[in-house]
């Protein structure tokens, strides 16, 4: 029950997805900014950002997805979150050796601010899981497309 | 540890029914299932980080197989020397399980684990790291270079994935013929 | 000592699918097999008996906590696994559409 021969599922599919979809991309960065305090961490919570994605796109169609996070510009930020860990990495030598948590004061434990370079860490790694498994999604999802 | 018998068993159940179904699509649905039930073991054996990862992974990792699958055929043939390779994969998977059975008695008694290194990570995580999640602590502290390796372990894969489907090659054959 | 011989079973699962199976999919299914068995057992060598989770609470002091190194080592091992099912998804399909099967023995004879 197609109405205009848009693509992407039906009416109820799409409206169910405009009110989820910000509500998961919101989990997702949860995730990762209180990945050392709670469980969840870089991993998790850059699989969650690039899953949002992925459900805008089974449910809109590509173009829609596409348009709010185009390919070279995941490549883009998987490229800076490979940069950005490597050189938090390299800043350690400030102190004396690789991955040295560098931070002189490390803020008060429990809180949000706290340890050190851990959570620039887990946002480093979040970019690079969240824009490299979304783009290995729509590569294998455009070569679908090709073959019709 | 009953519980985490019973989710094995569900497990095992799962996984012998992906192996042996015929269709395609049944069978990507029962290997999902082994994944939840992972998930859920992972829980009981107070691993909440692994449980969340696992979950969302298989999630991923569903929606690529599907992909992969959907109307697709299933050459299901047991010509050739069907007798003969079960036999001998069933007699090799016996004597794995026989030095596994022996192998396993040396192991540490389950529930009882040998803390040697964990046991500084777990006394100084919290001073020299600040983190409360002493998992976060040691992927991203103690054991950077393991998570290092990983992320280009992600960028090889990435970069592979990129390479095998793009569409520069095919152009060029259709050049040649047309 | 039960558990560990169950997750070996698991494991010799998988092994059976890769060795035994004819189609790509199903040698792909039977590796994330394996993945999980391997996953799962070092997750069940950490474990300590009325243990508690690794997560440091504010006001109290846990004693008994599970081992949080083979933790630590699965989570990554957890998405690389993702990574690398996706890559050989990606290889399969490019494979089916050579040679329009996913039977490795009729890939075998023919030639590109």
């Amino acid at each position: 029950m197609k109405a205009k021969n848009e693509p992407g599922m039906t009416l109820i599919v799409k409206t169910i997805t405009r009110l989820t979809v910000g509500l998961i991309l919101l989990y997702g960065i949860y995730i990762v900014s209180h990945g050392h305090l709670s469980p969840g961490g870089g991993f998790a919570g850059g699989v969650i950002i690039a899953l949002s994605f992925v459900h805008l796109m089974l449910a809109f169609g590509k173009d829609v997805a596409l348009k709010k996070l185009s390919m070279s510009f995941a490549g883009l930020l998987e490229s800076m979150g490979a940069v950005m860990f490597l050189s938090i990495a390299l800043l350690g030598f400030m102190g004396g050796y690789f991955f040295l948590n560098f931070f002189s004061k490390k803020g008060l434990p429990f809180h949000l601010f706290s340890a050190g370079i851990i959570p620039f860490c887990n946002i480093a790694i979040c970019l690079k899981v969240g824009a490299g498994l979304f783009a290995i999604f729509v590569s294998l999802v455009l070569l679908y497309k090709t073959d019709e | 540890m009953l519980e985490i018998n019973i989710l094995l068993l569900f497990m095992i159940i799962g996984a012998v029914i992906a192996v042996e179904v015929k269709d395609l699509l049944s069978s990507v649905v029962a290997v999902g299932a082994v994944g939840l039930g992972l998930s859920m073991a992972f829980l009981v054996l107070k691993a909440p980080d692994l449980a969340i990862t696992q979950l969302v992974v298989e999630l991923l990792c569903l929606i690529i197989l599907i992909r992969a699958t959907i109307r697709k055929d299933l050459p299901f043939s047991t010509s050739g020397r069907w007798l003969f390779n079960t036999l001998s994969t069933i007699c090799f998977l016996a004597i794995f399980l026989t030095f596994a059975y022996f192998a396993l008695k040396d192991l540490p008694q389950f529930g009882k684990p040998v803390m040697r290194v964990a046991k500084t990570y777990v006394e100084e995580g919290l001073s020299k790291t600040g983190a409360a999640n002493i998992v976060a602590a040691i992927i991203l502290d103690f054991r950077g270079y393991d998570t290092l390796g990983e992320a280009t372990v992600l960028f090889t894969a990435v970069i592979g994935v990129l390479a095998i489907v793009r569409r520069i090659g095919r152009k060029k054959e259709g050049k040649n013929e047309g | 000592m039960l558990t560990y011989f169950l997750c070996f079973i698991l494991f010799s699962i998988g092994v059976y699918c890769v060795l035994r199976k004819r189609n790509l999919i199903k040698i792909i299914i039977g590796l994330g097999i394996i993945e999980y068995a391997g996953n799962l057992f070092f997750a069940l060598i950490g474990y300590r008996t009325e243990g508690r989770s690794p997560i440091l609470t504010q006001d109290q002091a846990i004693k008994n906590m599970v081992d949080p190194l083979p933790q630590a080592l699965v989570l990554t091992a957890i998405v690389i696994g993702l990574a690398v099912t996706a890559l050989m998804v990606a290889i399969a399909i490019r494979i089916y559409e050579k040679y329009g099967t996913f039977d490795i023995t009729k890939i075998n004879k023919l030639k590109g």
